[in-house]
């Protein structure tokens, strides 16, 4: 099949774009440099045309989104939709069924979606989940950071055996990239404590910075695509900026395998707090962002907070129980032998609510204050911060000062005195907006080659929006932007088109992305690591080693990316 | 043909879901089971097995071919208006799945066993939360263990030695020795003779005995009386001690919680304990499921569709509300005009005034084996057994997915085939209309 969208203003960040009449050929499931005859014609009428975002931090599929739908039968009934000729039933609202999710994301123009945590030994459950997640191609960020194996080579230092161990569970759990969350923290949580930084993490004599250095230069001796992407500790605390920071500065002096990050620091709103208690809890976005512009080897994503009802789910149990005792609405945790943990409540973000109005300030500060675009994603830690589908409202946030005004007005007081966000005029352009949510994750993931860009070669995966950039003023008619982003003209995902007029056309399976790293350098300690691993498997876990890895039925639609380094 | 020994085979029949069972094969048919507990070896060696699809006819079942019984079976839904599809527990998700995609097509109410078992566990997570963890953690950490309402022994046999007792884990080397195993149940179980402390408590008190304990936990051990529920305050406040002192603990719920007086409300208590437990130490609470993959229905079901068990989906989208879309509340309202029982088997555990009605109705019974629903269906669909002759997914108790093994080859359709033939022929049958 053979597409040519014509006539539209196209946005493409990677390729230098920003806003230009051009047509854009699809041929397959590829862009191509032009079509003749070609089978369809799209007319874009002047319309936005750009990539098919990117979400690179979601929590959609897996055992803790799971437990939040299970537990949360109120979230379910918001979002209802009965099924159509295409389209299954869906529900929900911060935890939506797996049809829901997909067929949203899509409405929304996005095609690619990264879950972000998934327990090695869960890890068939996520993959599961996927295969009833039609329509974007995906992910999944292995936690490898609390697993007992990794503190111990931390602890030792033997990294060789480190890189065969996370080679073994990269093809075990079909992962694509290291994900860290609260290092030490969630082993610790294994007796009901937490920890920091620089504190020995309980029965290990490590700390997590020293886990957070081995996982890092072991990604990069790996050549993985993506870095390390991490949670870091005291994730929620007041005064938490500084850990945030120490964990910056832990792996400056690494070298990347591939021009990119060392580290994506996640969700940076849950990370940028000053204060010393909720009563002095203030904004430290500025700290942050200053960072952040000094430096080059950190990305971040914002995790905006926005007001409603949602639920958090988070690998770090210690802080969700934490964060529960503030609420004592209904807590789950899910602890997970030898790997890590989760916990997961819900929690009405108000805006009322000095702290909460503080969150949601620091979310748009970090976007307004750092200056390049390529260094962070639009995310909203899915649903942590809100659900996605606040995407469109954000983005009329950061690019209408008079919306931020607006909404200031019916938020408390406290943003004005410890936050900084009425003090800022920067409005973001369309070419930052498209950056933040194409271009700049691609690049994160170290997928810049297939996603994120409309260039010759890179997957046919492109979003049409109901909006004439060249007679459109974002900064004052921002209300249609919340109204147009949340339904596409079209999306096409792969050269097929999935949407036509915010309705779902066509249901294709996504594909499946997992890394493989082969190599002398995954090889080398390959059989002391597999005589650790399997007293593991015959001393402390429950399931015996031949039950453990995923099975190649549950990764149908999977692709295997091959990284190899001697 | 020589024996063959097919190793790590996961036990398809309760929620522990062994996987290190060991099965001898000669000449394709098992001839022996090794490590399994006696309830697994005699589901995994195999019996009473439906030998042909029957129909009834005139009162007396007719053996007849898959494509009478497809035919006749997707004629019934297709034309049903109020469907009931129940069961799901001991089969695998990927017929789960495929379960889900009929029910939503034909607009009917999907309902697993849960809904006679756990269901009340359920709910009351949806009220409290569920703070669990998975069994290793047990095995490696926990000194205090409590059985309450359960009686392991007798129905998971090696949960005890495998997870939660003598087991030996990384921080409790000495497993039985290093660890404290309560009973509380209504009646002296053998589970309760193999612990070190038996605490009896009379029937339908379960929920005042938690108040009490978190009454005492909380400090006010003074407005507790004398006895609650048949036990003495000082046992109580012993128990109280032995959860605070503990490094971490963890509570074995069972259908004592849920299906005696106060039902969900026990379990909104008992989490609530655990919850404030751990403001002291780590606490945990773990259901004890029964069918291999109960668990797994409710996860299959959850993400399909938003909610775990008692969905109803004639409006188009999934409507969930327990008491009254549960099977029991709409059979009692003689609401159904169909039913299918799969991998389930309403006619043992189902309330007489729910089997007078499901006498009267088109019944649809898929097992491989025959059990009292067999008495009551009008059509039988003979299945292979899963995690036998057919591999796929199952959810351990604590959220673990295991791929169960296939060890022999089998003649008998898969569920997923059969509901696959089903839901072709039912939207055929529909899109004719």
């Amino acid at each position: 099949m053979t597409i040519l969208i014509k006539n539209g203003v196209v946005f493409d960040p990677a390729q230098g774009i920003d806003g230009e009449k051009m047509d854009i050929a699809i041929d397959g499931d590829k862009f191509v440099e032009d079509v003749s005859s070609p089978d369809e014609v799209i007319d874009a009428g002047g319309r936005m045309v750009v990539p098919g975002g990117v979400e690179l931090h979601t929590h959609i599929a897996g055992g803790k989104v799971n437990a939040g739908r299970i537990m949360r039968p109120e979230d379910g009934r918001k979002g209802r939709i009965p099924r159509g000729k295409l389209t299954r039933a869906c529900s929900g609202f911060s935890v939506l069924n797996t049809f829901a999710t997909a067929y949203t994301y899509a409405r929304m123009g996005y095609t690619t979606t990264f879950e972000a945590a998934m327990p090695p030994l869960l890890a068939r459950h996520t993959h599961e989940e996927f295969e009833d997640t039609p329509i974007t191609d995906k992910g999944a960020l292995v936690l490898l950071d609390n697993n007992w194996m990794t503190i111990e080579y931390a602890k030792s230092g033997d990294l060789d055996k480190l890189a065969a161990y996370v080679s073994w569970m990269f093809n075990a759990s079909k992962a694509y990239g290291i994900k860290i969350v609260n290092p030490g923290g969630t082993e610790a949580w294994g007796w009901g404590k937490n920890c920091s930084i620089n504190d020995p993490v309980p029965r290990f004599d490590v700390t997590p910075k020293e886990i957070i250095r081995a996982l890092a230069q072991v990604n990069e001796d790996l050549g993985l695509p993506h870095s390390i992407h991490i949670h870091c500790n005291d994730l929620g605390h007041p005064g938490n900026f500084e850990t945030t920071i120490e964990t910056y500065e832990a792996v400056k002096d690494i070298k990347p395998s591939s021009d990119r990050q060392i580290m994506h620091a996640t969700h940076t709103q849950f990370h940028s707090y000053g204060g010393s208690t909720w009563g002095d809890f203030e904004s430290k976005a500025d700290a942050i962002a200053d960072y952040i512009n000094k430096n080059d080897h950190v990305t971040i994503d914002l995790g905006v907070v926005m007001f409603c009802d949602t639920t958090t789910m988070t690998a770090d149990g210690p802080m969700e129980y934490s964060l529960h005792t503030l609420s004592r609405r209904k807590w789950s945790n899910h602890d997970v032998e030898l790997e890590t943990g989760s916990g997961i409540i819900p929690v009405a973000y108000s805006p009322k609510i000095g702290v909460n109005a503080i969150q949601w300030a620091i979310g748009l500060e970090l976007a307004l204050l750092i200056d390049d675009p390529w260094k962070m994603a639009l995310t909203t830690d899915h649903p942590n911060g809100c659900p996605f589908t606040f995407y469109p409202e954000i983005i009329a946030l950061l690019m209408s000062k008079a919306k931020r005004e607006s909404m200031l007005e019916t938020v408390s007081e406290a943003v004005g005195k410890r936050a900084l966000i009425a003090t800022i005029d920067r409005e973001l352009t369309w070419s930052d907006i498209i950056t933040m949510t194409r271009a700049a994750p691609a690049k994160i993931l170290g997928m810049s080659d297939t996603k994120g860009s409309l260039k010759v070669g890179a997957d046919a995966d492109l979003a049409i929006y109901d909006i004439m950039p060249e007679s459109f003023d974002p900064t004052k008619d921002y209300k249609t932007i919340e109204d147009k982003l949340m339904r596409t003209v079209y999306t096409i995902k792969g050269g097929e088109i999935v949407v036509r007029d915010g309705e779902i056309t066509a249901t294709p399976h996504g594909r499946t992305f997992w890394v493989n790293p082969a190599g002398k350098k995954a090889e080398a300690a390959r059989d002391g690591m597999l005589e650790d691993l399997e007293r593991m498997f015959r001393d402390y876990y429950t399931v015996s080693m031949a039950n453990y890895p995923v099975q190649d039925e549950y990764i149908p639609h999977g692709v295997e990316i091959r990284t190899e380094v001697n | 043909m020589a024996a063959e020994t097919v190793s790590n085979v996961v036990c398809p029949l309760c929620g522990c879901l062994c996987d290190d069972i060991e099965v001898i094969v000669e000449d394709g048919k098992i001839s022996n089971v090794k490590k399994a507990c006696p309830l697994g070896k005699n589901k995994i060696m195999g019996h009473d097995r439906i030998k042909a699809p029957m129909i009834r006819e005139n009162g007396e079942f007719k053996e007849v071919s898959y494509d009478d019984v497809i035919e006749k079976s997707a004629q019934i839904l297709a034309q049903a208006k109020r469907p009931l599809l129940y069961g799901w527990a001991s089969l695998i998700c990927e017929a789960q799945r495929k379960g889900v995609e009929l029910a939503e097509e034909i607009g009917a109410l999907i309902d697993t066993t849960a809904s006679v078992c756990h269901g009340s566990t359920v709910v009351g997570v949806q009220g409290r939360g569920a703070p669990g963890c998975t069994l290793g953690e047990i095995k490696n950490r926990a000194d205090l263990v409590i059985y309450w309402g359960c009686n392991p022994q007798e129905a998971h046999p090696r949960h005890r030695a495998r997870y939660a007792h003598s087991v030996k884990g990384m921080y409790r080397p000495n497993g039985k020795n290093d660890r404290k195993v309560f009973v509380i149940d209504v009646r002296e179980t053998k589970t309760a003779k193999v612990a070190d402390e038996f605490v009896k408590i009379d029937p339908g008190y379960d929920y005042m005995a938690f108040s009490a304990l978190r009454t005492i936990l909380a400090g006010h051990a003074d407005v507790v009386p004398d006895t609650v529920g048949g036990v003495a305050k000082e046992k109580l406040v012993e128990m109280v001690d032995a959860m605070k002192s503990c490094e971490f603990g963890v509570i074995f719920g069972g259908m004592g919680l849920t299906h005696t007086r106060c039902r969900y409300k026990n379990l909104e208590n008992v989490i609530s304990l655990v919850d404030e437990l751990n403001a002291h130490t780590k606490f945990t609470l773990i259901p004890m499921r029964g069918h291999y993959n109960v668990n797994g229905s409710g996860h299959t079901l959850a993400w399909l569709t938003g909610y775990p068990f008692a969905i109803d989906f004639s409006r188009g989208y999934a409507w969930y509300n327990p008491g009254e879309t549960a099977s029991n509340d709409v059979l009692l309202r003689r609401e159904v005009d169909a039913m299918m029982a799969i991998a389930g088997d309403p006619g043992a555990h189902f309330p007489g005034e729910s089997l007078r009605h499901m006498a009267k109705i088109p019944l649809i019974q898929i097992d491989p084996y025959a059990n009292p629903t067999t008495e009551l269906a009008d059509i039988v669909i003979p299945t292979a057994v899963s995690g036998v002759e057919v591999d796929g997914t199952a959810y351990r108790m604590d959220g673990v997915p295991i791929r169960t093994r296939k060890v022999v080859e089998t003649e008998y359709l898969t569920d997923e085939e059969v509901l696959e033939r089903i839901l072709t022929r039912v939207r055929e049958l529909k899109g004719g209309n």
